[in-house]
Formats: C-alpha cells, structure tokens, sequence
C-alpha cells in the first residue's frame, strides 16, 4: 500500500510501567529445565491497565507533535486486553486528552498487531483527507495462565503515535504498508474465558515466522527495496530469539534489529511490542535513515510498515529511556497481586 | 464507610477527574483546583479555566492503612497535597511510591490511574494521582 499523500508521524510516545519481575523469579515458582526466554519483564501497578498505560503514552505523543487538540480528528486504540469487556477504552483517554466530543473513535483488537493497524488506517484518514490528524496507540497489559511458559513473557506497555499529514512537522514519513493475514489458530481467549490458549506446533512457523516474513518480503518487493535499504528493521517481539531467527531469515544483520528489541527488558507488551521498538528507534535514529516495522498478531497476521525519517527527527525524544531505567523488582507474590492472580475481597 | 454506587456521580465529575483543569483569579491571580465561579481569596467572580502544570511537589501527606472499604487491597496508600507549579494545590492519592519514601517537598507529576472499581460488575473510576518525578 503507498498512501496517496504525504502522511507520517509528528510525534510519539511509549510507557512502561516501574515494576519488573524477573524470568529467574517466576522459574523459582514454576520450575522450568529450559532458558527463559527473556530476562525480565514488565509488571502494572495495582492501579494501572491498558487504558492507563495507553493514555500516558498517547499525552507524550500529542504533546510531542504540538498538534491543537481541537485538530485531532481520531483515537484509534488496538488492545487484547481492555479493561472492559464492553465499554471502549477510547472514549476515557479521549476524553482525558480533552479531545471530545468532535473525533473518531474506537478500540481495535487482532492480538499483538492491533496497534501498527490502527496506525495504518489513520494514516488512511489522514491521507483521504478526512481527518488532519489522529492518534493511533497499541496498548496490552498481558495476561498468561500462572504457569503458563507465556507467563515468562506476558509484559505491559503502550505506544502511542500522532499520525500526520502537516509536511512541516512530521518527523518520519510513512513510505508503504503492507498487512498479510491468514486463519491461523495459534492462540485464542473465549469470551468470559480468562486466560488464553495456545497451539505450540504453530506458534513458530506457520504463525510468526511466515506472516513476519510474508509481510516484510511483500512491502520490499512492491516498494522495491532490499534489506540493506534500511537502517534499522523492529519486529514482533513475544521473546529475544524470535526477531533475531526472522531477521536472519529475511537477510536483515543483527545490528538492525538490536537497537529496537526491548523484549529481554520488558518482555512481550502485546500490541505495544513492535510500536515501543519503534519509539526507541526514532529516539535514537538521524534524519533522513529509513525503518521497517514488523507486527505480528496471533489469529494470524502481520502489518509491516516503512518509514523515513526527516530532518525533524530527535529534536524532541520520548520517555521511554527514563522509563525503562526506573525500575523497581517485585517477587512473585506482589507480582501475583499487581497481576490479579491473587484477589482481595 | 461503605461507598454508594453512583455512575451519575462519576459521570458528572469526570472532566475534573480525568484533567487538572482549575480556575485562575481575574482579580488577585491565585490559581485554584479544582474550578469554580467564586475565588477563595478574594470573591472575584468570573474565574478562567485553565488546565495546570503537571509537575508540583508534596506539602504534606497522610498514610492511609485502614481504607474505606472499596480501597480495600491497595493499603497502604499515600493521599497528599500536591502544590503544583504556579501554586494551585491538589489533594490526590500518591503512587508508584512506598509510603516510607515519600518527602515533604518530594516533586512529584500527575498520571492517570485508576481510582476504584465501584464493584466486580460495576464501572470503573479513573483520574490523576502522582508519581514521583525522577
Ligand atoms: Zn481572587
């Protein structure tokens, strides 16, 4: 897909919340024989959820963008985890960034790829016309069953971005996308159900790996570019070694991968994972250098989305550095409680 | 205290809640939260809105280890007042902070959070709180 005007990003934001619990922790509890499969992960607060996380990350973004409130034409929010069942998410931080009553909005869900789909179809708005600008933000705080090998890697986070059409501020400009879907049962969570299931035979290559791969070799040969085209690649991270084995794949070297893989710190933030990779990409990218983002969402598919970078680019950075810096480890009881695992009352 | 489910309450409160929005003085210049017609300084009438810094910093603080019974679960808890850049003073929960670090003086900047839940099946009250600032 190439969007039929100039259309890109004008400012970003990412949030993780203080707390961590390490891998070592959780295999004290639940015992394993393997590696983990990140080092530590990222844990809400009692207080937090995907619509908290989502509204810090989206505040940072807008005021990043010095974009008018009354100028935001649309909040997207992709989550798999909204902290109601019925009762969008997006309504609460719109009203909370004082954007409404005049803006579109509505909360998405596709499991982790929900927010780099957001991003495409305000890029879509922008691009029609229609809206100026729109917020398009991923958010998940995950959850996995207590002894569960996702419970390794179920993180919290969000990213936010202020999709743009105003050539003078943006910072990166949306170059193409490309999104490739499949029915794919790799995991799935029933209604009323509250921790999801997972089929292990396709959660490698018959889910990640052939959608990371169908949609980044789709976007490089409709745009006509190659790996080395670009200077820095941010894939799905549901671990460390599954974006390290699909850049191998695809002929991408690990130094353009490394700079966005946050997953061994914060593990698997769902819907936020590849968007949180990107915002620590721009923090640290120079103008004019190109990057490719890869979502991949369970069910099955993955967005993958190139952009360049404008002479714009690191005059402001988000958070996410301090963020990640701040940390406070909690053990597996606390942790069972901040999760829910544990209920009082 | 047992808390009274109300959504009509939460409702009509929420842009409150959600967002430091205060009253700025056209007569004496005090800043108040949250906003109201009549300055507490001065009785000027005719206060502007105006949405406050975000930073500010402790002035005095409470340790709150036997809640009312919807906070049940989240003691302890902090509730401060906040005085925030330009003087308005806000009176809200603490967070991300154990009670034994928290200062006189501490600076501090709001966050959105959750507030309660009104039951299991009831909504649920958002609003700022703040955070320690480094
Ligand atoms: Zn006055």
């Amino acid at each position: 897909m190439k969007f039929s005007m100039n259309v890109g990003i004008a400012g970003y934001g990412a949030y993780v919340p203080i707390y961590r619990i390490r891998a070592a922790e959780v295999a004290r509890v639940w015992g394993s024989g393997e590696e983990e499969p990140v080092r530590e992960k990222s844990v809400p607060g009692l207080d937090e959820d995907s619509l908290t996380m989502a509204y810090e990350a989206a505040r940072e973004a807008l005021e990043m963008s010095g974009v008018e409130r009354s100028e935001v034409g649309a909040v997207l929010v992709g989550s798999e985890s909204p902290p109601y069942a019925v009762k969008p998410s997006a309504t609460v931080i719109a009203e909370a960034l004082g954007l409404t009553p005049r803006v579109v909005a509505i909360d998405m869900e596709f499991a982790c790829k929900a927010g780099t789909t957001a991003m495409i179809l305000a890029a879509g708005l922008v691009a029609s016309g229609a809206i100026k600008h729109g917020l398009a933000i991923g958010t998940d705080n995950a959850q996995a069953r207590p002894g569960d090998e996702l419970e390794y890697t179920a993180g919290a986070g969000a990213a936010a971005y202020l999709v743009s059409g105003d050539g003078d501020r943006l910072l990166a400009v949306l170059e193409y996308a490309y999104s490739y879907v499949t029915d794919t049962p790799d995991f799935w969570r029933r209604e009323g159900e509250r921790y999801p299931r997972h089929a292990y035979r396709f959660t490698g290559a018959p889910a990640y790996f052939n959608h990371i791969v169908g949609a980044a070799k789709g976007l490089m040969e409709e745009a006509g570019l190659k790996p080395s085209d670009f200077d820095y690649v941010v894939f799905h991270q549901p671990n460390v070694k599954f974006p390290l084995r699909a850049a191998q794949m695809l002929g991408f070297k690990p130094e353009q991968v490394k700079p966005g893989l946050l997953s061994g710190e914060i593990g698997n933030t769902y819907a936020a994972a590849s968007l949180i990779g990107l915002a620590r990409v721009l923090d640290a990218a120079k103008p004019n250098q190109r990057i490719l983002v890869v979502s991949f969402g369970s069910g099955a598919g993955s967005d993958a989305i190139s952009l360049v970078t404008t002479e714009n680019v690191g005059k402001k950075k988000s958070s996410l550095e301090r963020l990640l810096s701040r940390k406070v480890y909690v053990d597996y009881g606390l942790y069972a409680k901040m999760k829910g695992i544990l209920r009082v009352a | 205290m047992v808390w009274a489910e109300s959504v009509p309450r939460v409702w009509r409160e929420r842009a409150k809640k959600y967002r430091l929005l205060g009253g700025k003085c056209p007569a004496c210049g005090s800043v108040v939260y949250p906003h109201r017609q009549v300055c507490p300084y001065c009785g000027s009438e005719g206060l502007q809105l105006v949405e406050l810094p975000r930073k500010g910093r402790v002035i005095s603080y409470t340790v709150i280890r036997h809640p009312p019974s919807d906070f049940v679960g989240k003691e302890p808890y902090v509730v401060a007042i906040v005085e925030l850049e330009g003087g308005a003073r806000v009176l809200a929960q603490l967070t991300d902070v154990k009670p034994e670090e928290v200062r006189e003086g501490m600076e501090v900047e709001a966050v959105f959070r959750r507030y309660r839940e009104q039951s299991p099946d009831g909504i649920i009250e958002y609003g700022i709180k703040f955070r320690p600032a480094h």
